[in-house]
């Protein structure tokens, strides 16, 4: 596969507290409410990242990650 | 509408006009009607059979687009339609009471056409009915004459047709079927029309109020008014206001369209007070759905019978508009024995792009209107949130695009580039207009000289010389040139653009000459007239270069 997404470590040595971020960014809220923020955030990286082409490829490495289910990417 | 016209219905033909036909068109909506003014317009004599004997019950399409206002200029039909209509070029998007954002769908000034103007079918339909009727003995329009059999030859049609007065066949070199989105030419033709169906039901309602709502296509999310999920209202002419309330999949037809119910409906937008009647209402589900071809030995689908779209971006009749446009010269050319059959399937390979991308822009809008699992609600609910913070979101936000001409570029008419210009109109761009002054110092429109015939559109700044041998290139190719001041240039029409617009939308500096399509499409660009490369994108224009489809993509 072609490699737009950057898939190797673009952190910069701060991954602990993006990812503490992430999690602190769901506090107290119910599971309907996370998936809200949860759709709320890709929209606005989304807009980050810009290219449909990127876009394209981090969503098909989130949907291989996901195992068998994610495996009917192209026709979703 | 009050009363309806009911017109005259034609008695089978006796001996003396029963002959071969080189044109019939079944259906006499606004685009078998267009497709009838244009091939008229262009010499050819057309027989139109219409089933019934009036124009359309209520509204039905109402949004006819700059583009669709442009060719019927060409026709002859435009200014009685502006003149009818009701021109808007703003929408507003709503969220309950709050505006989300507003635009523009013709920010710049220098332009003889809105982008769009409301006028309902029926009187689309009475328009250019009139406009036939001035084109004399070229158009016939036969009123309650019901097509009831077809069979194909290697070179035509035989149609079996049904009269008050008994049947008769009639014969015709080709036949365009523009009977709508249930074809009854598509059914007997054994053609399947596939595509999406969408579960979630709308209400249409024609009011007739005396209302102070803007001249502006207005569109709630989760309106106040009403608990759906959507709602859109545009002003028509007459003081009769569509308003289209979304309904939900599970709404029952029969009961929301009893007038008791939809005046419920309408006065909780429009107020008490305001004293409203209902003319028509209809309640209705849609799909997306196209032929796989237009074409069929000597059947071509026009409009609906073709393709169908959601209502959302106007793409419907627009687009049906832009295939008459696309499909009538070719005939026109092709029965004047001054290009192959063959060209026609062009017709295809060009409409059914635009058929493509109205139905891909329709169904988006669709899924972003009617969200069917929890993580679409979240998304579509995600973005009207952030749309009044973040302009972004605006973008995302999908409350109907509406509808663009098509271009044709890469397809297989229109010549490529030599050098690759990024100014400008692109070879299969549509034309764009602006405002220009005749040789007599009249004041007019740079469109009106464009369409028709071939056309080849040159630049030439101040001078005469550098222009090259304009005149006389290649027979029946008329030569219009932009300058900016008045020059006399033989066999040409010269047109002064004293502000410069034409030469700035058409990129002029690095493209001195256009060669413009019958449709007002660009065929080809060329930095210099050079007599021979005109004459080679002529002749791949008229589909007389034998030049593979493939070649050009």
């Amino acid at each position: 596969m072609s490699a737009l997404l950057n898939r190797e470590d673009g952190f910069a040595g701060q991954a602990d507290a993006v990812y503490e971020s992430l999690i602190r960014a769901h506090h107290a809220l119910s599971d309907e409410d996370s998936a809200a923020l949860n759709a709320r955030l890709v929209l606005i990286l989304a807009h980050e990242i810009g290219d449909p082409a990127v876009l394209a490829e981090a969503i098909a490495l989130a949907r291989r990650s996901l195992g068998p289910v994610g495996a009917d990417a192209a026709h979703a | 509408m009050t009363t309806q016209p009911r017109f005259a219905h034609t008695p089978p033909p006796g001996a003396i006009g029963a002959g071969r036909r080189p044109v019939a068109v079944i259906g006499a909506g606004p685009v078998g009607l267009t497709c009838a003014l244009d091939l008229a317009t262009r010499g050819i004599p057309v027989v139109v059979l219409d089933d019934d004997d009036t124009v359309a019950t209520g509204s039905r399409a109402i949004c006819w687009a700059k583009r669709t206002l442009e060719i019927w200029d060409r026709l002859g039909v435009g200014q009685r339609m502006v003149d009818k209509g009701v021109t808007w070029n703003v929408g507003r998007v709503f969220r309950g009471d709050q505006e989300l954002y507003r635009f523009d769908l013709l920010p710049e000034s220098g332009h003889r056409r809105p982008a769009f103007i409301n006028l309902q079918q029926y009187y689309v339909e009475q328009g250019l009915i009139d406009r036939a009727a001035e084109l004399g003995d070229l158009i016939e329009l036969r009123w309650r004459n019901t097509v009831t059999g077809l069979t194909q030859s290697a070179d035509g049609v035989r149609l079996d047709v049904a009269t008050p007065e008994g049947s008769y066949q009639l014969d015709a070199d080709w036949v365009l079927a523009a009977d709508g989105a249930r074809s009854p030419t598509r059914t007997r033709m054994g053609l399947p029309f596939r595509g999406q169906r969408f579960e979630e039901r709308f209400l249409i309602a024609d009011v007739r109020m005396k209302a102070d709502f803007p001249t502006e296509r207005l569109f709630w999310f989760t309106p106040t008014f009403h608990a759906g999920e959507s709602a859109l209202l545009h002003r028509q002419a007459d003081d009769i206001f569509r308003i289209d309330f979304q309904l939900g999949p599970e709404a029952d037809p029969e009961l929301e369209r009893t007038p008791e119910r939809v005046m419920t409906r309408v006065r909780a937008v429009v107020g008490e007070e305001t004293p409203a009647t209902l003319e028509w209402c209809s309640v209705y589900a849609f799909r997306c759905a196209r032929l796989e071809r237009f074409v069929h030995g000597r059947v071509v689908f026009v409009g609906d019978s073709a393709h169908v779209v959601s209502p959302f971006g106007a793409r419907g009749g627009n687009g049906g508009i832009q295939d008459a446009d696309n499909l009538c010269w070719k005939l026109a050319l092709v029965l004047r024995g001054e290009a192959p059959e063959s060209l026609i399937a062009t017709y295809d390979e060009e409409r059914g792009r635009g058929a493509d991308e109205n139905i891909l822009h329709s169904s988006r809008t669709t899924n972003f209107m009617t969200p069917k699992t929890k993580a679409e609600r979240h998304f579509r609910d995600g973005v009207l949130d952030l749309a009044a913070e973040a302009p972004f979101a605006r973008g995302l936000l999908n409350a109907g695009r509406l509808s663009r001409p098509c271009s044709l570029a890469g397809l297989s008419l229109q010549t490529p580039d030599a050098v690759p210009q990024a100014d400008g109109l692109r070879p299969g761009d549509v034309c764009l207009d602006a405002p220009i002054v005749d040789a007599a110092g009249r004041a007019g429109w740079l469109l009106d000289r464009l369409g028709g015939p071939f056309t080849l559109l040159v630049f030439a700044g101040t001078e005469v010389s550098g222009l090259g041998q304009v005149s006389g290139l290649a027979p029946g190719l008329r030569c219009v040139v932009v300058a900016e001041r008045p020059l006399a240039v033989p066999g040409a029409e010269v047109l002064v653009d004293a502000g410069g617009i034409a030469r700035l939308r058409y990129g002029a500096e690095r493209s001195a000459a256009y060669l413009i399509r019958p449709d007002a499409h660009v065929a080809a660009r060329f930095p210099e007239v050079d007599p021979v490369r005109v004459a080679e994108a002529l002749a791949r224009a008229s589909g007389r270069a034998g030049v593979a489809v493939q070649e050009a993509a």
